[in-house]
């Protein structure tokens, strides 16, 4: 049990900059996801921390001792790896004990807690199976039993769910996000995947090319996301190139007028975000906007929409059958609007990524 | 249909020689010819009544030992160093460890007969026609095996599970001791078998490096069909073939063979 503290972690390979400098600190008994796309240097952080890649920079504390320096079987961490890397010749019960084994704990309490482990991961009955002769989903919870017997003071997770199927991952999520509450564990976890990220973790940690972008709750990320890249990645989002004309008034690069309430515009060039779910789209004949093209997604319904060269997604709850929006079709001229207050001016990245 | 009759057809062409081999050694005359006039155990018991045979069989178990117990650490040895130190010009080294396999046996026989010849002369002892140059010569047959088997073994692996293990507290050397030998065992296994039987059954590289009173079984056979031909030779190989069929399925009680090589 305790924090874990990255001072200005970074690590480069030759030229190449893995991490650029990430500076975080996870208070005993929360989690904490790295995120962000692959390549980003979440991975590398992570292991970092379980002491498998030496960092270029900055130091590694976890309970207030630095372990910058010291080799993995020194740090006191239990991580699970993507591929779960279980012992395939050891049983699921010597696999669990192999920690205990190490730190010396006599036979007798390492078979309580092995069992105690087991049955934390609803596995128990399965102990003398072999590696080989469970599913993917079984393998995963042996991997997770193995990292937690030790009491680890920090708890890492690698891509924990990906090699297992939708259905399946949805349920071992909330597994996993259950044991670390009652165990009040420090939790790392590296995911690639938003969803798994704003579900389980307390903060999340959003990176782009070795470089932090922003850290916050789910919900600072996704309501007041720091640039384009975040607002990006984290949901989805309508991002647009333009320039402040005057307070509330934002010209896109294609020429429309977009309502704001921006005043001043940000350093650099600036780029207006706004989610999907804030647009509303009304049928009328002398609308300003177009409509291109209509996805319907059971609960909700995508609609496509272009306004004045400016291509906008709006996702809105799918209409009735009464509501006029159910008769509108693509290329009908459609009134967009949203509240401009909901509409988010950024200061653009260097290199942007966008998705509408 | 077609093909199990093709497979069928593989598998006679295969065992054919080894069951007439078999099935010879049990006929009563000594000029082989069909049918048999009888059946009999006597060319088993002159085999065994001939020094020859019985020396030769004592000298090739041992080669065969000295020679796979020499080999297979250094084969393992290099096949590990080659795979995780990656040393410059690796994929070279290991074409040039593999380099036994490609050489014919004769060609590298004389070739070693020479060179220890000219060994003799400059460390002024025996080489050639000692029990030393002939485990020697058959290491060099044990290692391309070795490091094969191993190296297939080691690559085969998931690095992660050593990672796993330091990450729960082993230091390299338990990490290498209950996680990395046991992943490579099913290779070191095989290679020691393999060892065994290209040792065992080698004639054409101990064929100039036997002496006198020290001579393979491979050779002692060769030297016996020289003069005679009765089926003592059958009786011989036909033990010969037996103790390699035990030993394999020995083997495949510990590792399976057929997923291993």
């Amino acid at each position: 049990m305790g924090d874990l503290v990255l001072d200005g972690l970074g690590k480069r390979f030759g030229a190449s900059v893995a991490v650029e400098r990430v500076d975080l600190d996870v208070p005993q008994g929360q989690m904490v996801a790295l995120l962000g796309p692959s390549g980003c240097g979440k991975t590398t952080t992570l292991r970092m921390v379980a002491g498998f890649v030496p960092p270029s920079a900055g130091r590694v504390l976890i309970a207030g001792k630095d372990v910058t320096r010291a080799p993995p079987h020194a740090r006191d961490t239990g991580m699970v790896f993507q591929s779960y890397a279980l012992f395939p010749h050891m049983t699921v019960a010597e696999n669990v004990a192999f920690g205990l084994e190490m730190r010396r704990v006599g036979r007798a309490e390492r078979d309580a807690r092995t069992r105690e482990a087991l049955r934390l991961v609803r596995l128990e009955g399965l102990q003398d199976r072999l590696p080989r002769q469970l599913s993917g989903g079984q393998q995963q919870r042996v991997a997770l039993a193995r990292a937690l017997v030790v009491n680890p003071a920090v708890f890492l997770l690698d891509e924990p769910l990906s090699n297992l199927d939708a259905k399946l991952r949805g349920e071992v999520r909330m597994e996993i996000r259950a044991l670390q509450q009652r165990l009040g564990l420090t939790t790392l976890i590296v995911t690639h995947d938003q969803e798994e990220a704003l579900t389980m973790a307390d903060r999340l940690v959003v990176m782009e090319r070795g470089r932090v972008r922003q850290v916050g709750t789910a919900e600072d990320l996704y309501e007041r996301p720091a640039d384009p890249f975040v607002a990006g990645f984290v949901g989805r989002c309508n991002l647009v190139d333009g320039a402040l004309e005057g307070p509330g008034t934002f010209r896109a690069a294609s020429g429309a007028l977009l309502p704001c309430t921006a005043s001043a515009p940000p350093p650099g060039r600036p780029v207006l975000a706004l989610r999907p779910e804030h647009i509303r789209i009304a049928p009328a004949p002398d609308g300003s906007g177009r409509l291109r093209a209509i996805t319907y997604l059971g609960a909700q319904t995508e609609y496509h929409a272009d306004l004045g060269g400016t291509p906008l997604v709006a996702v809105l709850p799918t209409p009735g059958a009464k509501d006029p929006l159910r008769r509108i079709s693509p290329g009908d001229a459609v009134a967009i609007s949203w509240d401009p207050s909901s509409a988010r001016l950024l200061p653009a990245a260097q290199h942007d990524e966008r998705e509408a | 249909m077609a093909f199990r009759a093709l497979v069928a057809a593989a598998f006679a062409l295969m065992l054919a020689p080894v069951a007439t081999v078999m099935v010879i050694s049990l006929f009563r005359q000594e000029i082989v010819s069909f049918p048999p006039s009888g059946l009999t155990f006597g060319w088993y018991v002159n085999a065994w009544e001939r020094q020859e045979f019985a020396r030769g069989f004592a000298t090739s178990l041992q080669v065969a030992l000295l020679a796979m117990v020499i080999g297979v650490p250094l084969g393992t040895a290099a096949a590990f160093a080659l795979v995780r130190g990656r040393p410059p010009g690796a994929s070279a080294l290991s074409t040039l460890l593999l380099g036994p396999l490609a050489v014919p046996g004769v060609v590298a026989g004389t070739a070693l007969y020479m060179f220890y010849l000219r060994a003799e002369f400059w460390l002024d002892r025996d080489i050639t026609s000692t029990l030393e140059g002939l485990v020697a010569a058959h290491v060099l047959l044990t290692i391309p095996w070795t490091v094969r088997l191993v190296t297939a073994s080691l690559q085969g692996m998931d690095r992660a599970a050593e990672e796993a293990a330091a990450n729960l507290g082993a230091r390299p050397f338990t990490v290498f001791r209950r996680i990395t030998l046991p992943a490579m065992r099913p290779g070191i296994i095989a290679a020691c078998l393999f060892s065994f039987i290209q040792s065992f059954e080698n004639l054409e590289l101990s064929l100039l490096l036997v002496g006198p009173g020290r001579t393979t079984l491979p050779v002692a056979m060769l030297n016996y069909l020289e003069f005679r031909v009765d089926p003592t030779l059958a009786a011989v190989a036909t033990v010969q073939i037996l103790l390699v069929a035990v030993l394999m399925l020995i083997t495949d009680r510990f590792v399976s063979i057929a997923r291993t090589v």
